[in-house]
């Protein structure tokens, strides 16, 4: 169920260039199904910044009914967050998340560029629970931007990427995937669309779920603004409420 | 006594509060949210002939205070909206205003006709002021002898009263007023969005794939308000007001104007419970305000006389 609470804020820092850790605590936390769902975030009350800002969810410990939210604060609303103390006027959770039940073979492979990140984190984490492998390739644009790393390594092994080659390999998550000859029996996948498109290409023989990000305005499926391109006689879904995670093969991309 | 029902042209309602077209689909979302039959009517998603996909992406964009949004009449089509999003809404004691739109004077015709026999489809509301699409919408509403036509046209062959959305793009209102009155409008509702743009600060180009978009949101009430101020003291046609609503006192402000009814629209993107909190602030309001019928209200802005004289 979908609920709109004042959430709790534990603590706020940040972690990377631009790149925050909200860690919040309530009841909305037992709401959750799967990793990759996201929250509708109010960031102040006023009527500027009007609307509500869509952020995955990193991780949740359901015991302790908090959650992580990693976002990158770069715009209006989400510099705007990253000042907030006290608590805040949360909405969800939202969408459908990744499948990590059922899932068959031994190996999952997790690729994730910049912000696309953080919802992998629970994934690897409720896939590791269930015995899988995990293997995760990570983008960021430098090494300034560089999050998580350790947190993954503890999870299973890392191979950062860096547009600048900063930090890691040098390239995008693609070629370091590529170089190193990773295999695996499914992959799981966030991030710029570009990447999304090229993960699907390299990864074409094993099943897989990439995780989409659009402008979004209600988040409950109901104004049409966060619409993709699907395969599929309804050409059109909502990344809000049909995702934000989608089965390999069903997107369009442009 | 009652003091939010309100009687108007084919609409009885419980109060006059009601979710704008566009914003709240069919009800489905927002039906996990609270009871619709809160709600005194709703306004439901623009419904074309055929299928429509809507506008390439991105298809919002914010502005300070505001909105701006492309979806480009995105609707399931006239069968879809008549055999399962209205019969849908028939669980709830609601009366439903739809929302009409097309790109040619026939499809209008063909839609108004086939969705006013519904049964719960108690009014249309026909729309000639969307900025979005390339034919249609706002072309039927920015010259008025098109306009009282087109009104003329789907009034013939209407079950239920017709209301007019009427553009705020237009460089007199009053005259598209009065010309969709002359065309046979039993009401009017008021405003659709203004055509605005943003720009991506490093690229200069639109941020909206469709480049320009609808400005909707707390921004544009003051122009909404001034629009239905003056409408409201030239013709006699009942006014749902909507043009960034976000409170009960929003609501009194509009029905001073001279509306008589309000409807909310990008507020419910921020808070879903918007409409269920505006009705019951409204009884609340009118109660400090010892105002025995919320349109006792109606007008005060304009009017002399005793109407004038309430606190506010």
């Amino acid at each position: 169920m979908i609920k709109v609470e004042k959430m709790k804020i534990l603590s706020q820092k940040e972690i990377a260039e631009y790149i925050y850790e909200l860690e919040l605590q309530g009841p909305l936390v037992d709401e959750i199904s799967m990793p990759g769902q996201f929250v509708h975030i109010k960031v102040k009350k006023a009527n500027d910044p009007l609307l509500r800002r869509p952020i995955s969810i990193s991780s949740y410990d359901k015991n302790k009914q908090t959650m992580t939210l990693i976002y990158r604060a770069t715009g209006a609303g989400t510099i705007e967050l990253a000042q907030q103390t006290g608590d805040l006027n949360v909405m969800g959770p939202l969408g459908s998340g990744f499948p990590v039940e059922d899932v068959k073979g031994e190996t999952a492979v997790l690729i994730g560029g910049g912000i696309g990140v953080p919802p992998l984190y629970e994934c690897s984490k409720q896939l590791k629970a269930r015995g899988k492998k995990v293997i995760h390739i990570l983008g960021f644009e430098s090494a300034e931007a560089v999050f998580y790393e350790d947190k993954f390594k503890a999870l299973g092994p890392v191979y950062i990427t860096t547009a600048d080659g900063s930090y890691g390999t040098k390239g995008f998550v693609t070629d370091a995937a590529a170089q190193f000859n990773i295999k695996a029996d499914i992959f799981y996948a966030c991030g710029p669309v570009p990447m999304l498109n090229a993960v699907e290409k390299l990864f074409d023989k094993i099943p897989g779920y990439i995780s989409m990000e659009q402008r979004m305005g209600c988040g409950i499926g109901a104004c049409l603004a966060c619409v993709c391109a699907v395969n599929g006689p309804e050409l059109y879904k909502k990344v809000c409420t049909d995702g934000p995670v989608f089965p390999k093969g069903e997107l369009v991309y442009g | 006594m009652d003091k939010l029902r309100i009687s108007l042209p084919g609409l009885e309602l419980k109060n006059p509060i009601m979710p704008a077209s566009g914003c709240f689909g069919f009800g489905r979302e927002y039906s996990q949210f609270y009871d619709l039959s809160l709600l005194g009517s709703i306004m439901v998603k623009a419904t074309t002939l055929e299928q429509r996909l809507g506008n390439p992406v991105p298809r919002v964009a914010e502005t300070s205070s505001g909105m701006l949004n492309a979806i480009g009449l995105q609707n399931p089509g006239l069968e879809k909206v008549m055999n399962t999003e209205l019969p849908w809404l028939s669980q709830y004691d609601l009366p439903v205003i739809a929302n009409v739109a097309g790109s040619m004077v026939e499809d209008y015709v063909e839609v108004a006709k086939n969705i006013s026999r519904a049964e719960n489809v108690h009014a249309l509301e026909l729309n000639i002021s969307c900025p979005n699409v390339k034919e249609g919408g706002i072309a039927f509403g920015t010259d008025p002898e098109v306009a009282k036509e087109l009104t003329a046209k789907v009034k013939a062959v209407s079950d239920v009263p017709v209301y007019v959305k009427l553009s705020p793009n237009v460089a007199d209102i009053k005259e598209m007023a009065l010309a969709v009155e002359a065309g046979g409008a039993d009401g009017l509702t008021m405003i659709n969005t203004l055509v605005g743009m943003r720009l991506d600060h490093r690229t200069g180009k639109p941020v909206i794939a469709n480049k320009t978009g609808g400005l909707s949101g707390p921004a544009i009430k003051p122009v909404a308000l001034r629009m239905v101020y003056e409408v409201s003291q030239v013709t006699n046609l009942p006014i749902i007001a909507m043009g960034g609503i976000s409170s009960a006192w929003d609501v009194i402000d509009f029905i001073s104007a001279g509306a008589s009814a309000a409807a909310v629209g990008t507020a419910n993107f921020v808070n879903p419970f918007v409409c269920k909190e505006i009705i019951e602030e409204l009884q609340a309001i009118l109660d400090e305000l010892e105002v025995e019928h919320i349109h006792d209200l109606k007008g005060r802005s304009w009017k002399v006389g005793e109407t004038a004289n309430y606190r506010a």
